[in-house]
């Protein structure tokens, strides 16, 4: 029996990542389970002078409730697509240091390419259309994060 | 109807939610209650120009055509960048 549980969580707390695969893979009797962390990078862009200082950190801003029920409709419309086990989606908020976890998808299914598929699609939406907002410090000056037009085109590979 | 400001967006405005009455019977899109937030300074003026700006309606998010209500939670946010 194929479990199709869908958990959605927006935290300040840190995951376990090792805790989270486990939870996937003892769901269900699926054959595949791909998971994908991200983590807080330095997120300088070389090409601008005037962020010369390495991030020391990021603040991740949100839209409580609403966050929440744009992750569970990415989860659904990837359940429409591919034919998926337990799925599990972890966004951190607050403020985040360098190296920090930040996002965990995971993804159940009988076998690896609708895992795989679907983690990335959960993952290009989540990108896209999820209300969180990053702020980064760097040299002591916080800024906003630019959305990027790369995130836009990866997701329109999907329509 | 309640009007919510995230991220950038709300620094830049100073507020981060105000109401803003229908009137019975009126009709206002998204981007008609844009145009007429647009009247409240030059920051707003400004701020709400930008075109990549987004728009939700009852947390989901809609086109700046979608027809608003005055029970409507309005939110109006820069492009979203987690993950």
């Amino acid at each position: 029996m194929v479990q199709t549980q869908t958990e959605i969580r927006v935290q300040t707390q840190d995951f376990d990542l090792g805790a989270e695969y486990q939870q996937l893979a003892s769901q269900s009797d699926c054959g595949a389970v791909v998971t994908f962390t991200g983590l807080v990078r330095d997120y300088t862009d070389p090409q601008k002078v005037t962020s010369p200082a390495p991030v020391s950190e990021l603040f991740l801003e949100h839209y409580p409730g609403m966050t929440e029920k744009a992750l569970a409709s990415i989860v659904e419309r990837a359940r429409a697509r591919w034919p998926l086990g337990p799925v599990t989606v972890i966004h951190r908020v607050g403020a985040l240091p360098l190296n920090a976890q930040i996002v965990f998808v995971g993804v159940a299914s009988a076998h690896r390419q609708a895992a795989f598929s679907a983690a990335q699609f959960i993952m290009d939406y989540l990108k896209t259309e999820a209300p969180f907002w990053k702020k980064e410090t760097s040299g002591g000056q916080t800024q906003w994060v630019d959305a990027r037009e790369s995130d836009q085109q990866e997701r329109r590979r999907w329509e | 109807m309640k009007v919510l400001f995230f991220a950038s967006l709300r620094d830049t405005l100073g507020t981060s939610e105000l109401q803003e009455p229908l009137a019975t019977g009126e009709s206002l899109t998204a981007d008609g209650l844009r145009e007429r937030l647009k009247s409240r300074g030059e920051a707003w003026q400004k701020a709400l120009s930008q075109p990549s700006l987004l728009v939700a309606v009852n947390q989901a998010m809609v086109p700046w055509d979608t027809l608003l209500s005055d029970d409507d939670e309005v939110a109006l946010f820069p492009p979203v960048t987690g993950g």
